[in-house]
């Protein structure tokens, strides 16, 4: 069957048709849609966990319990789960377990752009990096054959280019996987130093017998060109470098640790100079130049961002001429175009709380998700934005550095899945250490950003099955906060008095600013509010929320009918009573 | 067969994915060799997004890139601006004529810029300036824009793919209560796009 699937959807038909039986993942864009599709086939179980570690830990436990077990997450997340990472490649597997890691060169989606291949390297983990939909199958399925082969865990590493682009795929016939027994082995599994030492020493074989096999595995292959230049690659490179490249000498890299050593010199030996094309970090090149091939690579090309074909042409013209550029259109007006970066969406709850503070000129300290937003202007209300989790260490840390005083002027802002993804432990540390912080959950009931996935506040599955939810108060309540708040943000009097006292107390307190995702289904919208032109001063108030759906107009402040959902909020604000909401 | 490569350019929400997949569709069943890539995540909320399409024979990158783009389907006409560079000369521009203001614009930073189907047709572009909102509005949903869009597309001819596959490709793709109406505005906008 033919079908013109997602790079993220062909991993997770993969995974599907290599029998796997369990599959976890915390949400992250680029990955997302890998585990949302595999909740689609009844015949795997999937869940959502609390964060990538979980995740990690929970595919760790059904590979040793000998099913095959997957779990995704971008690359940052693979921080978060590198602790068991480095270890489950000393335990090695019973049933197939791939972990996906998605990159995202460019930062399409993400806060830095690190490069994932490294992980692999360091923790002696075979790695696998598909090119294309048709890849990403045949890998994936070929990543469970290999991690029972070789006892290792696999990662297989996509990139945004890779996940996020639809081409074709053929599909084949599932295997019928069963269960492997189940032994208990002591000496594999349980890593303590004893134990760990001689597990050590087969990681060291297996990444002799790998390097064996990535000297002739399929996956790496040479495509001959005409000879006029030899370039090495892999995953989305590979694509650009045949682009700009016809007529090249190609080895593609499918495997991309460990890097065969023989298979590299023969192909360089016919060049004298080996072009690497890779992006971000000189990951292969280095590889060469360690055995002592010339390369070039990053001199001419970069670290940053994405490559493109035409870099590759300019940057290599002296060794693979280009031909003539096409003419391109150039359209010039008077005015130039104004950017459009994203923004929260009309009627977004995050909107009431970021205006208050902003209004109050708190020192906030931001998280991941939707809300990062925040930071966009007009609001520009985060001060701070480092990782999931990050805005309750740093407040409190900050609140330490500077005293009482300075405490009472910020506040963590982070959402309800991340909140639960690592926020939490972070709270700990406030009531452990007797912080004073005021940590603002904003719980809009989903995880947003990554397109609405369910979590465990939510008290919905993967599946869209009930199950308990977690009650963020009585969990903040628990684990010693003593005032903890729940009040709507829309409610913007009410609120801003909340924030205040909760940030003039001299204890820890949780604000659970409450208010659902404007897009969740079944959230209510109401009729288009409107502007009355006579009560209207032009004091220009409700532009400073942000809103998409109010324009600055020659007549004043006008809302958009179409995007306006008659949240009501610029009604609220408006001293004049000049915004009314239809439906109000 | 050298590839075909379509942009698809918009406002975040605009249903860019949608009319991408439909390419996609109308390219498989044509037999051919497609590449879409898509934008998920933080460029989605309400920001600029694209979509690249490539249809042809055998496809490698799934960009497209500046200069070699055939057709930009645009949902948004400051969006056609910002993505013209990556039209060749002489390429097709379909126009949905929308201005949807950005942020700098409502926070009276910046302007929003005038003149820009003349500066866009003095630029080298062939364009095809219709109101497809006003025309899907028609059909009985504003929201199927982007439907009259894939209409006035598919008119032209794009990679030799016949009519009835594109109207198949819609068919298949979008939800089933709103067929009737896509299907209506998919027709609108081949008429338009065919100058019937």
């Amino acid at each position: 069957m033919q079908c013109l699937l997602l790079g993220n959807e062909a991993v997770a038909f993969g995974a599907r048709d290599a029998g796997v039986t369990v599959a976890s993942a915390y949400p992250g864009t680029p990955s997302t849609e890998i585990t949302e599709t595999i909740a689609k086939f009844d015949e795997v179980y999937s869940e959502w966990a609390p964060n990538e570690k979980v995740a990690v830990e929970t595919a760790i436990g059904a590979s040793f319990a000998g099913a095959r077990a997957i779990c995704a997450m971008k690359h940052v997340g693979l921080n978060v789960a590198a602790d068991p990472l480095f270890t489950v490649s000393y335990t090695g597997v019973n049933g197939g377990l791939c972990i996906v890691v998605a990159d995202d060169p460019g930062m399409h989606s993400s806060q830095n752009e690190q490069d994932s291949r490294f992980y692999a390297r360091s923790a002696h983990i075979l790695m696998l990096e598909p090119s294309d939909s048709q890849e990403c199958y045949d890998f994936t399925r070929l990543a469970f054959e290999l991690s029972e082969r070789f006892d290792t865990p696999v990662l297989l590493r996509l990139t945004t280019r890779v996940a996020h682009a639809r081409s074709v795929v053929a599909l084949r016939e599932k295997e019928q996987y069963l269960l492997k027994d189940y032994k208990k082995d002591m000496a594999k599994y349980v890593m303590v130093p004893a134990n760990a030492i001689a597990r050590h020493v087969v990681v060291e074989k297996r990444d002799a017998l790998l390097r064996e096999y990535a000297e002739t595995a399929p996956l790496n292959r040479v495509e001959r060109g005409q000879g006029k230049a030899c370039v090495v690659s892999s995953g989305i490179s590979y694509q650009y470098v045949k682009e700009a490249f016809p007529d090249a000498d190609v080895l593609k890299l499918g495997v991309v640790y460990p890097l065969p050593e023989e298979l590299l010199k023969d192909f360089a030996a016919q060049a004298k100079k080996l072009i690497v094309a890779e992006e971000l970090e000189p990951y292969i090149e280095t590889h060469c130049r360690a055995i002592g091939i010339e390369t070039l690579g990053k001199a001419r090309l970069t670290l940053q961002g994405e490559l493109t074909p035409a870099m590759l042409r300019e940057r290599f013209a002296d060794i693979l001429p280009a031909g003539e550029a096409p003419q391109a259109v150039s359209a010039v007006t008077a005015e130039p175009a104004p950017p459009r970066p994203p923004a929260l969406c009309a009627g977004c709850p995050h909107r009431g709380a970021f205006y208050v503070l902003g209004k109050l000129k708190l020192h906030v300290m931001g998280d991941i998700g939707c809300y990062t937003l925040g930071a966009m202007p007009p609001s520009s209300a985060i001060d701070a934005c480092v990782c999931m989790g990050a805005s309750i260490g740093m407040v409190h840390g900050m609140d330490k550095a500077r005293g009482a005083q300075f405490a009472a002027k910020t506040v963590a802002v982070l959402g309800d899945s991340t909140f639960i993804h690592s926020g939490i432990t972070g709270l700990i540390d406030i009531v452990y250490n007797k912080g004073v912080s005021t940590v603002i959950i904003l719980d809009n009931s989903i995880t947003g950003m990554t397109g609405h996935q369910q979590n465990p506040a939510t008290g919905i599955t993967i599946k869209g099955e009930k199950t308990r939810q977690i009650d963020l108060k009585k969990l903040c309540e628990a684990v010693g906060v003593e005032r903890v708040r729940v009040c709507d943000p829309f409610d913007l009097k009410d609120f801003e008095k909340v924030v205040l006292e909760e940030t003039a107390a001299a204890e820890p307190s949780v604000i659970i600013a409450q208010r659902p995702c404007i897009l969740l289904k079944g959230v209510r919208r109401a009729a288009p509010c409107y502007i009355d032109r006579e009560k209207c001063k032009k004091c220009m108030s409700c532009l400073r929320l942000g809103c998409p759906a109010i324009v600055r107009k020659p007549e004043g402040p006008s809302i958009n009918e179409s995007m306006c959902v008659g949240c009501g909020l610029c009604a609220r604000l408006c001293a004049f009573g000049a915004i009314c909401g239809r439906g109000e | 067969m050298e590839p075909i490569n379509i942009m698809i350019v918009g406002v975040g929400g605009q249903g860019t994915l949608l009319a991408s997949r439909v390419i996609g569709a109308a390219a498989v069943s044509s037999k051919l060799d497609c590449k879409v890539s898509e934008v998920h995540g933080m460029s989605q909320r309400g920001g600029s997004v694209v979509t690249y399409c490539r249809v042809g024979g055998r496809i490698f990158s799934p960009l497209v890139e500046k200069g070699h783009a055939d057709v930009l389907l645009c949902f948004e006409r400051l969006e056609a601006l910002r993505w013209s560079g990556f039209l060749r000369r002489g390429g097709l521009l379909i126009l949905n004529d929308e201005r949807i203001d950005p942020m700098p614009v409502i926070a009276g930073a910046q302007s929003y810029p005038g003149g820009i189907i003349e500066a866009l047709q003095a630029g080298g572009a062939q364009v095809t300036a219709i109101d497809a909102a006003a025309i899907a509005d028609e059909c009985g949903d504003r929201r199927a824009a982007n439907t009259v869009l894939l209409g006035v597309l598919a008119s032209k001819g794009i990679a030799g793919i016949a009519r009835e596959t594109w109207e198949e490709a819609v068919c298949g793709i979008v939800p089933a209560k709103a067929l009737e109406i896509n299907k209506k505005a998919f027709q609108k906008g081949y008429e338009r796009g065919s100058g019937q």
